[in-house]
């Protein structure tokens, strides 16, 4: 067997590996279904039906992309120049810390400009967790999978620190969380009734902000080039160690977006459980999209729908919603090999 | 000041030592062996979580613990061959293979522990390893009570130091896996497959992550709970990194944090007031990243980790 690479990659190739990606996790996940003993199809139906069946599903659906969408993009920018960033929990957790901070009534601006400085603010915070880890790849070649991954343990931590003491909201009956972001920081919502808030704007705009990015501007060239290979690029001249950095400061920055997004929009405070886990789930949605920053948002909607739907599955049929979980781990793992076959091809001898 | 040298005076704490290090051992050896081979296996926290599992479930079904130990070796070999036939064979990106398993393996332990067991609201418990005191030995005041009145898969991971040691450094097949790390040509060269040798140290190592896993179910602990692992898997890989690559200073690594765990929490109960404990919690993670950076100027790196092994491909 001998794998061989493709004169080309198709353009039609690379568009359908995600979705031949989703038919084999499906496929393999059907094992498990069958377990279950619930008929395979009834369950996709269930599945489809929880994520898409009801105006309320698909709003929830929508509710639970925005997140997504963001550590999607932080990761994907991040995986671009092969800096495997995987403490987008850690930086949404900071982002969202920031927020709590500086928008829970410390200062008081009207809302026009109060949510874009909270965005701002969750930026840096994001983006700064990732200092240490940068700097320890690029001056002591400390591999950045381990340092960021403990960061996120490190920070959670933290957070559980900051909200059981000197964050705790007083009014809040004795649970742990933080007090409440003011009226004016406060995402507004698109819908009049539902959870659907003005994140979901703000993500789509940062999908296209990175696309063009990546594909217009000279930063966006040097990153891809710093990805492809760190030698040649450093070769034609790109300060490569100051592209990464760069590379993480951003990519720390759309990850703590994601935590304002969370707290500003969504839940209106910051708790411990504000994060099932996006930040890892951001990981597959940057690779369903090929770490495309357009394909991001299709993909962080499929996996949302994953999480939504596997919800309303669980409670119709006896299937634990863990099952989401197994469709995510099985999807990343799909389309490592799909997108090798839009690469490579296997010649049998 | 006092209060740490008073703790370390005590037989407890050196016990509870040696209890945290020896799924650190397992953990830390298992990536060690696939990493030397070339291959980073970021799959050891999904594959210690359904080592975990396994093991677990295997006695609670009416198992035996030594038959569950083996079982528990078996599935994280299984995930191995997993992980080495996307990144071996397949050359795919290590990285994301890691991860993808790492995600694959929790979240099947989880969904399988919660088919077999639908209604348990309260873990249920197995009968763990019983400690079993080496006789003569653990009659010695203070360090037969600390050292050798241990569970049997302690002492087992113990043995495995020297075991891993002998075998990758006086055995053939141990120079083939250390050279298919370092120059996989030359291990082509002398007509031994490099993807066979690679495969075979993701799979031993992996079998190895997984008991690591498996001790702390059914020796540590008595019960499965959700998120037991808990970032041991990626202190191992920082721990192989402080380790440089070799199973005796593994062992003093393993040892040095384990130790710093064990003081944690006693020091936890001492300062407990003054200190919030979050902060007592954060140590072994901020450790495991100075470790790294500690030893990250002198790391000599196996030369081809990372990189994937292409039969006929030119340099």
């Amino acid at each position: 067997m001998l794998i061989e690479p493709r004169q080309s990659v198709s353009a039609l190739a690379s568009a359908l590996a995600p979705v031949v990606a989703i038919m084999a996790t499906l496929a393999l996940c059907s094992v498990l279904i069958i377990w279950t003993g619930t008929p395979v199809l009834n369950a996709y139906y269930l599945l489809f039906k929880g994520a898409f069946g009801s105006g309320f599903a698909i709003k929830e659906t929508l509710t639970r992309s925005i997140p997504l969408i963001f550590t999607g993009l932080a990761v994907a920018i991040a995986f671009r120049a092969k800096f495997y960033n995987i403490g987008a929990e850690g930086q949404l957790y900071c982002g969202a810390l920031a927020a709590t901070v500086f928008g829970t009534g410390l200062i008081t601006l009207p809302p026009a400009v109060m949510i874009p400085f909270l965005i701002v603010v969750g930026a840096l915070a994001g983006g700064a967790l990732l200092i240490v880890p940068v700097l320890l790849k690029t001056r002591l070649n400390v591999d950045e999978v381990v340092t960021t991954l403990l960061l996120n343990f490190i920070v959670l931590l933290l957070v559980s620190y900051l909200i059981e003491g000197p964050l705790r909201d007083p009014g809040a009956l004795g649970w742990p969380q933080a007090a409440s972001i003011i009226d004016q920081g406060v995402f507004p919502k698109l819908l009049a009734r539902g959870r659907l808030h003005a994140g979901l704007l703000f993500a789509i705009i940062a999908a296209v902000l990175v696309w063009a990015m990546m594909k217009f501007t000279v930063l966006g060239y040097e990153i891809r080039a710093v990805g492809y290979n760190p030698k040649a690029a450093n070769f034609a001249g790109i300060r490569v160690n100051r592209t990464v950095i760069i590379t993480a400061m951003l990519s720390g920055g759309l990850a703590g977006i994601a935590g304002v997004s969370e707290v500003a929009g969504l839940k209106g405070y910051l708790t411990l459980d504000l994060s099932p886990g996006f930040g890892y789930t951001g990981i597959a949605v940057a690779m369903l999209a090929q770490l495309h920053p357009l394909a991001v948002v299709p993909s962080a909607l499929f996996l949302s729908a994953v999480y939504v739907g596997a919800d309303a599955m669980s409670r119709a049929v006896n299937i634990p919603t863990y099952i989401a979980d197994v469709l995510v781990g099985v999807s990343v793992l799909a389309i490592l090999v799909s997108v090798m076959f839009t690469r490579y091809r296997i010649r049998w001898n | 000041m006092s209060d740490i040298l008073d703790i370390l005076l005590t037989a407890g704490f050196w016990a509870a030592t040696i209890r945290i290090v020896s799924p650190l051992i397992f953990g830390t050896l298992g990536e060690l062996i696939c990493e030397r081979a070339g291959v980073l296996n970021l799959g050891i926290e999904g594959i210690m979580t359904v080592g975990a599992m396994a093991g677990w479930m295997w006695v609670y079904q009416g198992g035996d613990l030594w038959t569950g130990v083996l079982f528990a070796a078996f599935v994280g070999a299984i995930f191995g061959l997993l992980h080495a036939g996307f990144t071996v064979h397949l050359g795919l990106s290590q990285h994301v293979s890691g991860i993808g398993i790492t995600l694959f393996a929790s979240s099947l332990s989880y969904f399988v522990y919660r088919m077999l067991l639908p209604n348990a609201t309260t873990p249920p418990k197995i009968k763990p390893f019983e400690s079993v005191p080496i006789p003569i030995l653990s009659d010695i005041p203070f360090v037969g009570e600390a050292l050798f009145t241990q569970s049997p898969l302690t002492y087992l991971a113990f043995l495995t130091v020297p075991a891993v040691w002998y075998v990758l450094y006086r055995m053939p097949v141990g120079l083939a896996i250390r050279m298919a790390g370092e120059n996989p040509m030359a291990v082509e060269a002398q007509g031994i497959n490099v993807l066979s040798i690679r495969t075979g140290a993701v799979m031993a190592g992996s079998a190895l992550m997984a008991i690591g896993g498996a001790f702390i179910t059914m020796s540590w602990f008595d019960a499965f709970y959700f998120g037991m692992i808990n970032g041991r898997g990626w202190i191992c890989v920082a721990l192989v990194i402080f380790a440089s690559w070799k199973p005796g200073k593994a062992l003093i690594g393993a040892l040095l944090f384990a130790g710093l765990e064990a003081m944690q929490v006693r020091a936890q109960q001492v300062a407990g007031a003054a200190i919030p404990y979050q902060f007592f919690l954060m140590l072994p993670y901020l450790l495991s990243i100075v470790a790294m950076v500690f030893m990250a100027r002198r790391a000599r790196y196996p030369q081809a980790l990372l990189v994937p092994f292409r039969r006929g491909e030119r340099i």
